[in-house]
């Protein structure tokens, strides 16, 4: 059963009922899930999350499903050390939390697993977004396995690879033609007028939930304690909120101690309007976006105001990073961790490099940096960027001359290892 | 009669143009405004317009095209 009491305005405080709505008819700010903690904490317990499943129903409890939730298996992914990248970057306990081990390898199945499942509960008959990748996979894909109507939108000029990653789930797919703002409006129209469960519209304050198990996730994966310092990619601001709101949630049911995190938020310089915002100390301004970092390119970000209160409150930063450092974050993350992550890890791995430099972050604090999503989603970011095979003839003279003394620094002698070849 | 929430941001140069009043008086159209942060380099409203479909159509590309920002209330609606 569900704990999710009312949605309740985050501007004026209003409440309303657990409705598909999204905007507080008053004052026009958005909504947020409330929850009745003092029920929560009498069944909740470390013992009751250890025994759930291993995906993000385990932690259902703090989520606003009531009905049997359309389960892809999403979540739970790894938090991994990461001694490599931590020598690199001068930090002694790094972790990653790698969710490009999700069902279509980002983490908005965090969130489309609650959106959908909340939509299919409310009696829709179909889902919509408009996306340019991660959240239109995730949508098409869980609107398959739920058997509901799926109309996604997408930007006409998006690349092919992305769109066959939607397409592969037989939506509805729409190429709108024209710019950002127009897609933008149009949307929004469409939301207005269509019985649709547009996740990040009608639904989002539902939907936003789903983020919140990423902060559970860390929590209980460093053996209940929150990290002192958490760097969080921000498109919209919303995925930076809830781990915020997460991590205070856990605290306040006695599951963790007292929250002393401090968040970060992770930007790309072609699309920095919460940096921009933080760097200035004025209300955010909305931008038009050119960055390779696509996933994040949100020029007018829904939850910026919240982000900026919340760094505020922790003490935190927001940076930005060129497209040139991005996919420099890319690349120092594979060739030391061995994970491909997408554009906005890029983003991630290079703001993190920036705050430890400035000192912002300690050597010695506890850091998780959040790598939402895959790199096989966004190879033309990267594909310039990496050198090109050695082509050889398929002779040991052609090995010797193209590969020569590489070949010979590399590998250990049996003698050195003890070992013998068996060749 | 139709009705429509939107959000206009206002750049350095257009915060002190009375484009609100000038949407309503060419429009015919009906303005409420929700909620405001103006400074004098910049600025966002939150408004409802209504009116006809049509006038709300026309007013709304008008405002667009004078340089300032309409969007959802809620921010951007695309996502990655």
């Amino acid at each position: 059963m569900s704990f999710a009491r009312s949605l309740r305005c985050r501007q004026c405080k209003r409440e309303y009922p657990l409705e598909p709505l999204f905007v507080c008819e008053f004052c026009f700010g958005s909504l947020e899930v409330v929850y009745d903690y003092e029920a929560i904490s009498k069944s909740l317990s470390r013992e009751s999350i250890a025994a759930g499943p291993h995906n993000i129903w385990r932690y259902r409890d703090l989520l606003p499903v009531e009905a049997e939730p359309i389960n892809m298996d999403p979540g739970f992914t790894p938090l991994l050390p990461a001694p490599n990248l931590g020598r690199a970057l001068g930090l002694e306990q790094l972790y990653l939390k790698n969710d490009c081990m999700n069902p279509t390898w980002s983490f908005k199945d965090r969130v489309v697993a609650v959106a959908v499942s909340k939509a299919r509960e409310f009696g829709f008959q179909a889902v919509a977004c408009a996306s340019t990748g991660n959240l239109a996979n995730s949508v098409a894909a869980h609107a398959a396995r739920a058997g509901l109507k799926a109309f996604i939108f997408v930007p006409h000029d998006l690349e092919q690879g992305k769109i066959l990653g939607t397409a592969i789930y037989s939506p509805t797919l729409i190429a709108v033609r024209g710019n950002y703002d127009q897609v933008n409006r149009l949307c929004s129209e469409l939301a207005d007028r269509f019985p649709w469960a547009f996740v990040n519209i009608n639904i989002r304050p539902y939907y936003a939930e789903g983020s919140k198990t990423l902060a559970y996730e860390v929590a209980e994966q460093l053996g209940w304690r929150a990290p002192e310092a958490v760097v969080v990619p921000v498109a919209s601001g919303s995925l930076f909120t809830k781990v915020w709101k997460g991590l205070h949630e856990l605290s306040q049911l006695g599951l963790i101690g007292p929250v002393g995190s401090r968040l970060f938020a992770a930007q790309a310089l072609g699309c920095s309007p919460v940096a921009a915002a933080f760097e200035t100390g004025k209300p955010i301004r909305p931008v038009k976006p050119d960055t390779i970092a696509k996933s994040l390119a949100i020029g007018n970000p829904a939850d910026g105001f919240f982000v900026l209160q919340i760094l505020k409150e922790c003490g935190g930063q927001a940076v930005a990073v060129t497209d040139q450092e991005i996919v420099d974050g890319i690349k120092l993350l594979a060739e030391t961790e061995g994970i491909f992550a997408e554009t906005a890890g890029g983003v991630t791995v290079a703001c993190l490099q920036r705050l430890v430099a400035q000192g912002a972050i300690r050597p010695t604090e506890l850091t998780v940096a959040l790598i939402t999503a895959s790199g096989l989603k966004t190879i033309e970011a990267v594909q310039d960027n990496v050198p090109p095979p050695i082509t050889i003839d398929p002779t040991l003279a052609s090995f010797e001359q193209e590969v020569g003394d590489r070949a010979f620094s590399a590998a250990p002698s049996p003698k050195d290892t003890g070992r013998t070849s068996h060749g | 009669m139709a009705k429509k929430r939107v959000m206009f941001t206002f750049p350095p140069d257009k915060v002190t143009e009375p484009v609100i009043y000038q949407l309503g008086h060419q429009f015919r159209v009906v303005t409420n405004i929700r909620r405001a942060d103006v400074a004098e380099d910049r600025g966002w409203v939150v408004l409802e317009v209504e009116g006809k479909d049509e006038d709300i159509e026309r007013g709304l590309e008008w405002v667009a095209s004078k340089g300032v920002l309409v969007g959802p209330v809620g921010g951007d609606v695309v996502e990655g």
